[in-house]
């Protein structure tokens, strides 16, 4: 019988995980029930003012809008990532349409989110050209509110959107598609009835790939975002290094991540006992 | 006959409203980089076109020491963290996708949890883990973040490369005598090894790009060149960065497309 190496194996990576990410972890949930300290740091009294203050109306807010941001945001990708990884999945040229929609992202992160500064902005592409073309006097700020924010974000994640919905739709079978024309079903009906249901996979991945980046997300708000486009992301920033609260940053955090895994366990359990039921209907025309 | 007719235009039909939603994707992709890259021969400073110019360009070679100094930073933390993550990430692959021990179920979790929080609560939790036991914010402590969340994909993509190997191989080597080292060395690591290079791509690249978690765990003087970016960004913009965007879109361009094995991995 073989020694089993498995423990040294994974050793490294234990130890190394445990160090930076358990403890760490550990230590802010920890930290959420203490009272905060007068200069950063925290007071080692047990206190539920950080829980407390998340249910401030002015968080509240916060809380609503990122989501709106982001249930918005994540609507908007879903629509174009579809049809695109639809046409992907058809053309004879996939490889290439994939290379193209992968290049744009080889650059840097914050550079793309430039961009749309220099696109949306005051002296920006659109206003210069509707101020020539006579629409408009005098420049119209598109930047710094909830829509440019979201532009943005659906700029940012629509292609860990179209990735996965690529891989799944090109393995779904679209003679299915063709039988369901000929059954009598109308396009939108195939298209409801027998192409959505199959690529369920991978719109679940597309959505979660999407929605929980966009809901954490820190630099976009930052960059372009205004009064109305406060997210979680900025007010833990600002909790912690402006305010010095790390309570707080700690019990946001933590929130965030609770309610980030209740999202993924709902949304994947969902999905999988859809998925069982259908394939127990197989069973049963079988 | 007909009906074969009839059901080949509705195919032809289908296929145009998705290829009208995949034109709006492609011109919404590219548009934000023709911009900059246009701008960024623009000799006035706005949006105005007012003549050719290799002004910014210049400006970025010549007076922008600071910036190739994060560019440094840069290049050197992505170097080492992927090499410390491939080496963690590679080993532990091997451990969790062959063996059963006890604490598997506790390293799983681990792995993947970094995944699926939002990189914004592990920014924070290292920033007050770090502070807590008093390191020095620094380039080091940007080295120790990028391991940690360059890991579980890593491991992901080894995983997913062990999974497609036939594991009687290395019984044979076992038969044939081979200490586990050898079969380490002689066996399973050069039948993973493009797994091994994407995750080491993708680590780099990963590191490169991040901005999140750096910003959290960074020091005064430790800047990296998504750090600067930001800062150029926040403070002032400059037709500097336009020209620096297009040169990295170049080197990135030209660094995957000239070597053909890594655009295969990147693919795989």
């Amino acid at each position: 019988m073989k020694k089993n190496y498995g423990q040294i194996y994974t050793l490294p990576l234990t130890l190394w995980l445990t160090v930076f990410f358990t403890i760490p972890i550990l230590i802010i949930v920890a930290i959420s029930f203490f009272k905060k300290g007068l200069y950063g740091g925290v007071e080692f009294k047990l206190s539920l003012d950080a829980y407390k203050a998340l249910f401030n109306p002015l968080f509240l807010k916060t809380l609503t809008s990122t989501l709106f941001i982001s249930v918005i945001t994540t609507i908007f990708i879903i629509i174009f990532a579809i049809p695109s990884a639809y046409y992907i999945a058809r053309s004879k040229k996939k490889d290439f349409w994939i290379f193209l929609i992968i290049i744009p992202f080889w650059t840097n992160f914050l550079i793309r989110i430039y961009a749309w500064i220099a696109i949306l902005g005051n002296n920006g592409l659109v206003n210069n050209i509707l101020i020539k073309l006579g629409v408009i006097e005098n420049y119209v700020q598109f930047l710094y509110n909830q829509w440019s924010v979201i532009t943005v974000l659906t700029y940012v994640s629509l292609p860990f959107a179209i990735l996965p919905l690529y891989s799944t739709i090109e393995k779904f079978d679209f003679s299915l598609l063709e039988a369901a024309r000929d059954l009598g079903a109308s396009k939108a009906q195939s298209i409801y009835k027998v192409l959505l249901p199959n690529i369920k996979s991978g719109i679940t991945t597309a959505i979660l790939f999407t929605f929980i980046p966009t809901f954490g997300n820190y630099a976009v708000p930052q960059i372009i975002g205004g009064k109305d486009s406060v997210m979680v992301g900025t007010i833990i920033a600002r909790e912690l290094t402006v305010m010095r609260n790390w309570p707080l940053a700690s019990s946001i955090s933590v929130a965030l991540t609770i309610m980030t895994t209740i999202g993924v366990l709902l949304f994947s359990n969902f999905n999988k006992s859809k998925t069982e039921e259908l394939r127990e209907l197989k069973r049963g025309i079988k | 006959m007909i009906n074969n007719v009839k059901v080949s235009k509705n195919k032809k039909k289908n296929f145009k409203v998705s290829l009208i939603f995949f034109i709006i994707t492609l011109l919404f992709f590219y548009l934000p980089l023709l911009v900059l890259i246009v701008s960024s021969f623009n000799e006035s400073k706005t949006m105005n076109f007012t003549g050719v110019s290799l002004k910014w360009y210049k400006s970025l070679i010549f007076d922008s020491g600071s910036l190739w100094n994060s560019f440094l930073n840069s290049i050197i933390i992505a170097i080492s963290s992927a090499t410390v993550s491939t080496i963690l990430g590679t080993l532990g692959a091997i451990g969790l996708y062959w063996y059963n021990f006890k604490l598997k179920r506790y390293i799983q979790i681990v792995s993947y949890l970094p995944l699926i929080l939002p990189e914004i609560t592990i920014g924070v939790a290292l920033l007050i883990f770090f502070s807590w036991i008093k390191i020095k914010l620094g380039l080091f402590t940007i080295f120790l973040a990028h391991v940690t969340f360059n890991i579980p994909f890593v491991l992901l993509i080894v995983i997913s490369r062990l999974s497609e190997f036939d594991y009687s191989i290395i019984e044979a080597a076992y038969d044939l005598g081979a200490r586990e080292i050898d079969a380490l060395l002689k066996v399973i690591i050069p039948m993973t090894i493009p797994g091994i290079i994407s995750g080491f791509l993708i680590a780099i690249t990963l590191s490169l790009d991040d901005f999140v978690i750096t910003f959290f765990v960074s020091g005064p003087g430790s800047s990296t060149l998504p750090l600067h970016i930001y800062s150029m960004i926040r403070f002032g913009v400059s037709p500097v960065v336009n020209a620096l965007s297009v040169a990295l879109i170049i080197a990135t361009s030209a660094l995957t497309l000239s070597t053909r094995k890594i655009n295969k991995y990147m693919f795989s």
